[in-house]
């Protein structure tokens, strides 16, 4: 279990202001320059050695992004910051911009510097109004105190950092179309290649990362990166993760935890146990809707990393845990997802936009149990028919949660289906 | 899903500029010259605010949207057609391109809202108001919705009304607040159960010292 020594995020509940006055008493902005000084190699081998990956959801190293950034392109770098958290399940970059955003302001200068940016965008999800404007507040503190701007915070580097508000769109979670979206257009996914790094925003060479991935960065360059990889289950699950734990727990919250924290140990410890006790467990969601289901007996022994999760056939994603009591109707709650990605999709690649209502269709009538055994294959098949279709991961993201069903609860699909066909002998088959 | 808007309806105002020319110009001073398109989201934004500022004024019941005169505007700001103006109004979902009551009730109903009861809420709301998902109240002052995850999964069920969050809900407040709100009482935003954001309610589990510090335990 992670030591509170260790933790990053020491306002992440919000008892102290956000402001910078109090930001500072918790170490933020302490000796900027400093770290500036010691140059951009520095910076990125150091994210190299902390072993820092992605926290968006898919875990690439970030260190390693960052050095695919070209070098004297002549044109303009970007960095642009998503906050347009919107995954189910998913609730801690929220706590980042309200209480601690002063640590994503630094990092996110200390980033920019390193890749060569004078600019970065934060993109923050329209909903997160009140969000926006304290982020905005802090940012304007640290203008008025000469930490962005010319010679941002003495660096001799200038850095300027701009929010730009998105307007309830999931898909602008992509990073292209994150892009397109900050560029005034409809936020629809661009083919790769071009990878961002070389043509992103404004067809300059841009490095998108997350909130919580940025906000860490200070911590790391200040300790160390060798001390942030030792933290977790090994190099390649290290650090600290923010976890939401939402669902059916008695105590629901966001923890900063290390990675690699057993499963039960994470829900036990902070979120208050399951309700009714870890035995009235049915499953867990364990990373935000994407991630596949999890059944009870492997959430005994799972534990929440990268790696672990990979091999359990799910995924870390965002590390946001949907818990699920025996009381749960797994089927709709999985079908309410499909919902999501129904009402999500850009609309722009047929299997995607056409899979994604297909998916709804057919789950709400598991749901009911008004099918045929055999309809449950079909099911399948349709999400291996929009998984890697798709210009981007929503394709997958919408049916990996179908399939994770699928693989652990397809008894009790075909249990209702037989019970709807008891109760129900006129029945025929529902055109679709 | 998404819906077809009648840009020809005849609640659609011929005319429409925006009162405060010097923040127009601030939005678009924040993007690289010539790429002044990247202004239209926040110049969106800014037409709907103001548009519920000046129903507000004008003590009429509905709230915040942008008429297709403001979108006409805004592609002429910003030299770009007007179909790209509304192409972008119509793709996002916090665009009204029709009028909205003056409290916009968007529940979230997604899984983790769901499973902690959301649709005992909207229930509650819908009887209540006496109207359903996607009406307007008579009065105008309220209109429903139920729209996709909004983020704030571990203090769920919740609620948006306009820009604030309501947190951690039952039938009983959310009635509570529909009435405070519509008698023009203020109330308290983020979570109705006293917790602080998204710390665990029975205190904290970690941070021993710091909670000590700040007199939180």
């Amino acid at each position: 279990m992670l030591q509170d020594k260790d933790r990053i995020f020491t306002n992440l509940y919000g008892w102290e202001s956000f402001s910078l006055k109090d930001a500072k008493k918790r170490g933020d902005w302490n000796k900027t320059s400093s770290l500036i000084k010691k140059g951009s190699d520095w910076i990125i081998d150091e994210m190299k050695k902390s072993g820092l990956r992605g926290r968006g959801g898919a875990g690439f190293p970030t260190g390693l992004k960052w050095s695919f950034m070209p070098k004297d392109t002549g044109k303009p770098h970007y960095l642009v910051i998503n906050a347009d958290e919107s995954e189910p399940g998913t609730c801690k970059d929220r706590d980042i911009l309200r209480n601690e955003p002063h640590k994503l302001i630094e990092g996110a200068l200390l980033a920019g510097f390193a890749m060569g940016a004078h600019t970065a965008y934060i993109y923050v999800r329209g909903e997160f109004y009140n969000e926006a404007s304290e982020l905005m507040l802090a940012i304007k503190e640290a203008y008025d105190n000469g930490l962005l701007g010319k010679n941002a915070a003495k660096s001799g580097w200038d850095f300027d950092v701009i929010v730009h508000r998105g307007a309830g769109a999931y898909i602008c979670g992509e990073e292209t179309a994150l892009i397109e979206s900050i560029e005034g257009k409809k936020g629809q996914p661009r083919n790769k290649p071009p990878f961002p790094a070389m043509a992103g925003l404004y067809s300059c060479p841009t490095t998108v990362n997350n909130v919580e991935t940025i906000a860490v960065v200070p911590t790391i360059l200040r300790r160390g990166g060798e001390w942030f990889s030792k933290l977790g289950r090994d190099e390649k699950n290290a650090g600290t993760k923010l976890f939401c734990i939402s669902g059916h727990v008695n105590n629901p919250c966001n923890v900063e935890e290390e990675m690699g924290i057993s499963m039960r140990e994470l829900i036990e410890t902070h979120a208050g146990g399951v309700r009714g006790g870890w035995d009235n467990l049915l499953a867990v969601i364990p990373g935000g809707s994407s991630a596949p289901l999890l059944p009870k007996e492997i959430c005994d022994n799972v534990c929440m990393d990268f790696d672990s999760l990979k091999e359990a056939g799910s995924a870390l994603g965002t590390a946001g845990l949907i818990v699920m009591d025996k009381s749960t109707d797994i089927i709709f709650a999985i079908a309410r997802l499909s919902h999501f990605y129904m009402h999500e999709s850009c609309g722009q690649c047929t299997p995607c936009r056409e899979g994604t209502g297909w998916l709804w269709r057919i789950m709400m009538r598991m749901v009911k149990g008004q099918a045929t055994v055999s309809e449950i294959d079909k099911l399948l098949d349709i999400t291996k028919q929009i998984e890697g279709q798709t210009i981007c991961a929503l394709g997958d993201a919408a049916a990996w949660p179908v399939q994770g069903l699928i693989r652990h609860f397809r008894g009790e699909i075909e249990k209702r289906i037989i019970e709807y066909r008891k109760n129900a002998p006129s029945y025929d088959v529902a055109a679709e | 899903m998404k819906k077809h808007y009648d840009l020809h309806a005849d609640y659609q105002p011929t005319d429409f500029s925006f009162i405060d020319k010097k923040k127009v110009k601030e939005i678009i001073s924040r993007y690289p010259k010539g790429k002044q398109q990247s202004a239209v989201m926040p110049l969106l934004d800014f037409a709907q605010r103001q548009v519920a500022e000046e129903n507000k004024k004008a003590g009429s019941p509905y709230g915040g949207w942008i008429p297709r005169a403001a979108m006409d505007k805004i592609a002429e700001i910003l030299d770009m057609p007007e179909v790209k103006v509304y192409e972008v109004a119509s793709f996002y979902s916090m665009y009204n391109l029709e009028p909205v009551g003056k409290y916009l009730v968007q529940f979230c109903g997604t899984t983790p809202c769901h499973l902690c009861g959301a649709q005992d809420v909207i229930k509650a709301a819908e009887n209540y108001l006496g109207i359903s998902l996607g009406e307007t109240t008579v009065d105008g002052i309220f209109t429903l919705m139920e729209v996709e995850c909004l983020g704030a999964c571990v203090n769920a069920p919740m609620v948006q009304i306009n820009d604030d969050y309501y947190e951690d809900l039952t039938p009983e407040i959310m009635i509570q607040i529909l009435d405070d709100l519509k008698a023009g009482k203020k109330v308290s935003i983020g979570s109705q159960t006293g917790r602080r954001c998204s710390m665990s309610a029975c205190g904290p589990t970690t941070l021993s010292e710091q909670a000590k510090k700040c007199g939180v335990v």
